[in-house]
């Protein structure tokens, strides 16, 4: 017999008789589904936190802050700021000849969260110019506000977060009250997560004369980034920081899923460990009941090395049906779910979906063989020691 | 001599499945204190389900069972394992000692079950090791004895607690002729020297032959003739 | 007592089995110690000086202000010892990217609410001497190598000076040493300036603040003494939030993220896992050992009894490990504690960690203590 058949065949015997064993290699299964669950759905966690942050519209969009802001929310520009920014070069003109440029007002405001905490949800102003410059904001029910009242619309993940802002409902904020007039959904961006209204009625209802936050563009095609923003930082009127929408969102997604992966690997690393011994224990069992059997087959004639390598298909095996049923869980459990936690530097609360993408599936199922494999390791060497005299006569 | 042990038309049924086996039909025996008896028969002949009736190990179908004046046929599950306790050794094929205790440790088992400091449990450990000869393999596990002197071991357990009846159970069914001789020469010594009541089952004539009455089963039923009748 | 060493017989009857077991049974808990410990830390707050402070902020936005009047309306307040107040103030230094954690105080009133910055009286009287001067954290003044004496150039993105820009300028004149605890926390890594010199200097927002914090009498009376604070701000548009500064602390960790709910289910996966194997082992344990447990019943112990060295048995081997994965943990928590900060096994977590042992051992030793209390001599001997 082929080294390849006798694999083959001592692996089937082993495979067949797993029935009988059914208790112990629950065991690995079990344990390397809950390793793998737990991993797969913290990763999730970061890697929906990314995926939203990093959905921002188009490439051709840049973002203009005061110099040194980290966030938008500590950033203070003047109107005079914001129109000079709109003339720079390298903002791209509307179909009415006036530049796309959106000068926007961001507040945040403490919510009670329909599971009864709070938050700070933040609070946008957008002039009429806002919606050109992000075209992806769609009104999905109700209808936008009207410039010069206390009206806002309200992203789909904010709407489905807090309290009291279904459409029609009147929300008391500070000493102004609002009406909801509108629901909208962005291409599944931060945006969601926040409320909008105009610009100036927001400004005079909460005091802050013609201050701004920050100033969005659409860049022109023929200059692109680097036009607009030597044009901006070379204006000795302006104190101003220039970034693609792409690279500020970046900046402020690596902290905290740096933080949530160092929790998954450290987290799912302590429990992969434990998952050895179980996978150990489990495969010193599987051996040790069977040790008669394996000895029979040495003493018919077959090699160490089918024994060997059969132990290890059947840990193989076992840690992969862990491992997908752990992915499944995790999977069915949390892909999808609402998560919402500070958007990156005092942002307000960014909501955002938990994303069990192939990847971290392919990455459980990867952790889920190497625990397999070095959980069979140590029997696959104590099932080829076996002494097979001994072994034949064991009671 | 007093009667120790009577049997009074014990009948002994078990139920396999759907069906009823009767495996001794109306069985009566009655065994005098100091007795050596040995209970022969083939395999299947039941003698072994009477060695376990007399040993309080399970309990009639039909009929009474008195050893030392109590009806033991009569008492539930956790009366009887005190009576055990205290009335019967028993001793096994396979020896059965803990694996992981020294003999020591083994023979102290029973003892447990008694209210004796750990002082005097010691103490009689000791005493009954020296009796079989083993003093000196106290804190040898089992796996360091060789068989007889495992059986050994098992008989000082049997002992230790002074029981009224020692109960073997082919004692000498898993050891070699000059162990086997060993072995059965104990209990002789301890039957006629120290007076001890012995029930022994086996199939071997040579292990019967040092007993000092010997019984025939066969299906169920006990042939009193002493003369060999296997089926 | 004296059935002791029958049971460690039981245990150790297979090392193998049971070394791994344990070892199972020591990371799960080791992970549950520290998971509990963070969480539970965080529930139980910082300190006893931490239970007298109470935190005032605005009930509406997290970047609005409040008038700083309130102050000595507070201070009339039973209860209600001393005040300080905070604002945030942004800044950065040299470049745009190294963000200053800058804040404008009441220096003496600081020292006084937070002894656990250790601000002297020196450096409070250098600060009340130098309008324009700076208190700065012994980790950040490292940081950047500033000295007493040193003139540190401030931008802020928000606050415009008196001379028009937002170019602003901070003499050095104290270094303080917070107590390892606060080392890293915001107020002990700040970059402390002078309320009065910022106010009268900034453009806009003047005579108000972010942030409030009261030092009471009595921690018992802390939701009364909330309660009557945001009393005085009722119905204005600067209404406050006071609550005690653990609760404060909780909520806003609470936005980042329900540790609590993170921490309780991956604990809730580990033991559910964990659970398998134990009862599997006792089982396989148990199963293997029914021709030894015959032998303990003809020797006359009950079906009780020997259920109950088993329940035992179960007991010894789940607590026992998991009292040394907890050891394990307040180790490990050492080793976190030198980068997040100090984090102590609380005994809550001890109790209820052995608390979860002793089910764990119950559940996975019931069904073995079951079949060993009910089985039948005759068979069992038998071989059946």
């Amino acid at each position: 017999m082929s080294a390849l058949s006798q694999i083959a065949a001592v692996s089937a015997m082993n495979i067949r008789s797993l029935p009988q064993r059914a208790g112990t290699s629950s065991v690995v299964v079990i344990g390397i589904a809950g390793v793998v669950a737990v991993l797969i759905s913290v990763l999730a966690m970061s890697t929906g936190f990314i995926r939203t942050l990093q959905k921002t519209g188009p490439a051709n969009r840049a973002m203009v802050v005061r110099t040194g802001a980290s966030a938008e929310l500590v950033s203070v520009l003047t109107n005079e700021a914001a129109l000079a920014v709109a003339d720079s070069a390298g903002v791209k003109k509307g179909s009415d000849g006036r530049p796309l440029a959106s000068p926007e007002t961001l507040l945040v405001m403490n919510l009670s969260k329909k599971d009864g905490d709070d938050a700070s949800a933040p609070f946008r102003g957008l002039t009429q110019d806002g919606f050109a410059v992000h075209p992806e904001i769609k009104i999905t029910s109700g209808r936008s506000f009207r410039p010069g009242v206390n009206e806002m619309i309200v992203g789909k993940a904010a709407q489905r977060l807090y309290k009291g802002l279904d459409l029609g409902a009147h929300i008391k904020l500070f000493d102004s009250t609002w009406t909801v007039v509108g629901t909208f959904a962005s291409d599944g961006t931060g945006r969601e997560s926040e409320l909008i209204a105009d610009q100036q009625t927001l400004n005079s209802a909460y005091h802050r004369g013609n201050s701004l936050q920050s100033v969005w563009v659409i860049l022109d095609p023929r200059g692109g980034f680097q036009t607009f923003k030597d044009a901006v930082t070379t204006n000795p009127q302006l104190q101003v920081d220039v970034s693609t929408e792409k690279d500020f969102s970046a900046r402020q997604a690596s902290n905290i899923s740096n933080i949530l992966k160092f929790v998954a690997y450290v987290v799912g690393g302590i429990m992969a460990i434990g998952a050895v011994f179980g996978a150990l224990n489990t495969m010193y069992s599987a051996v040790s009941t069977r040790s008669r059997e394996i000895a029979t087959l040495r003493a018919i004639g077959f090699g160490p090395a089918p024994v060997v390598v059969s132990v290890f298909v059947e840990a193989l095996l076992l840690a992969l049906i862990g491992g997908a049923i752990g992915a499944s869980l995790a999977w069915l459990v949390f892909n999808g779910h609402s998560v919402d936690t500070l958007g990156g530097g005092f942002g307000g609360q960014l909501i955002f979906d938990l994303a069990v993408t192939p990847g971290l599936v392919a990455q459980g199922i990867i952790w889920a063989c190497v625990i397999g494999v070095v959980g069979g390791l140590f029997p696959a060497i104590r099932a080829a020691r076996l002494p097979v005299a001994t072994a034949l006569r064991a009671v | 001599m007093s009667i120790l042990v009577s049997l009074n038309n014990v009948v002994k049924r078990y139920q396999r499945g759907k069906q009823s086996v009767e495996v001794l039909h109306g069985v009566n025996l009655s065994i005098e204190q100091g007795e050596f008896l040995a209970l022969m028969g083939p395999s299947g002949s039941g003698k072994t389900t009477l060695l376990n009736l007399i040993a309080g190990l399970d309990q009639p179908t039909e009929g009474e069972v008195t050893v030392a004046g109590e009806r033991i046929d009569r008492l539930s599950g956790g009366k009887l394992a005190k009576w055990r306790a205290r009335h019967v050794g028993f001793v096994f094929q396979f020896y059965n000692l803990l694996p992981v205790l020294t003999a020591a440790r083994n023979v102290e088992v029973p003892l447990l079950l008694t209210k004796l400091s750990s002082a005097r449990r010691k103490q009689n450990v000791r005493a009954v090791l020296e009796l079989v000869g083993l003093a000196d393999r106290a804190t040898h596990k089992p796996g360091e004895l060789s068989g007889g002197q495992q059986q050994r071991v098992s008989i000082a357990r049997a002992l230790v607690a002074d029981p009224t009846l020692l109960v073997c159970d082919e004692p000498t069914g898993d050891l070699d002729r000059e162990n086997a001789e060993e072995i059965l020469k104990l209990l002789q010594t301890l039957n006629r020297e120290q007076g001890k009541t012995i029930i022994m089952v086996t199939h071997d004539p040579l292990a019967a032959d040092h007993a000092s009455r010997i019984l025939h089963v066969d299906k169920g039923r006990l042939i009193d003739s002493p003369a060999r009748s296997a089926a | 007592m004296k059935y002791f060493f029958l049971i460690w017989a039981g245990l150790w009857r297979k090392k193998t089995r049971t070394i791994l077991t344990m070892l199972s049974i020591i990371v799960a808990f080791l992970l549950f110690g520290l998971l509990q410990g963070i969480n539970q830390g965080i529930k139980s707050g910082s300190s006893e000086t931490g239970n007298h402070r109470l935190w005032t902020a605005p009930r509406m936005s997290g970047i609005s202000s409040i008038p700083v009047s309130l102050m000595d309306q507070m201070l009339t307040i039973k209860g209600v010892l001393n005040v300080a107040h905070f604002s945030f103030f942004g800044g950065y230094y040299q470049d745009a990217k190294n963000a200053l954690p800058a804040f404008a105080t009441n220096v003496d009133k600081l020292a006084i609410l937070y002894p656990e910055l250790n601000i002297t009286k020196a450096q409070i009287a250098a600060m009340q001497a130098t309008r324009s001067g700076a208190l700065i954290g012994r980790r950040l003044a490292r940081k950047y190598g500033w000295k007493i004496g040193d003139k540190v150039p401030v931008g802020t993105t928000i606050w415009t000076n008196s001379d028009g820009s937002n170019n602003w300028a901070f003499d050095v004149v104290g270094i303080f040493d917070p107590t390892p605890q606060f080392d890293r926390s915001p107020l002990g890594s700040a970059f402390w300036i002078n309320y009065d010199y910022w106010d009268e200097a900034r453009k806009f927002d003047k005579h108000r603040v972010h942030q409030f914090f009261e030092q009471i009498d009595d921690p018992q009376k802390a939701a009364q003494i909330a309660a009557q604070i945001d009393r005085l701000s009722a119905n204005s548009p600067d209404e406050t939030r006071t609550q005690t500064e653990n609760a404060a602390l909780q909520s806003q960790l609470k936005r980042l993220a329900d540790i609590n709910f993170i921490a309780n289910s991956i604990v809730g996966a580990v033991m559910f896992t964990l659970l398998f194997l134990t009862a599997n082992t006792m089982m396989q344990s148990v199963r293997e050992r029914i021709p030894e447990l015959a032998v303990l019943k003809t020797l006359g112990f009950t079906g009780n009894t020997v259920s109950v060295l088993v329940m035992i048995e179960s007991l010894m081997l789940c607590v026992f490990a998991a009292l040394i994965g907890l050891a394990c943990s307040a180790g490990a928590m050492k080793v976190i504690g030198a980068v997040l900060g100090p984090i102590r096994l609380l005994p809550i977590v001890v109790v209820s960690g052995i608390a979860i042992a002793v089910a764990l051992a119950i559940v996975s030793g019931l069904p073995p203590a079951l079949r060993a209390q009910r089985l039948n001599i005759v068979d069992a001997l038998a071989g059946r």
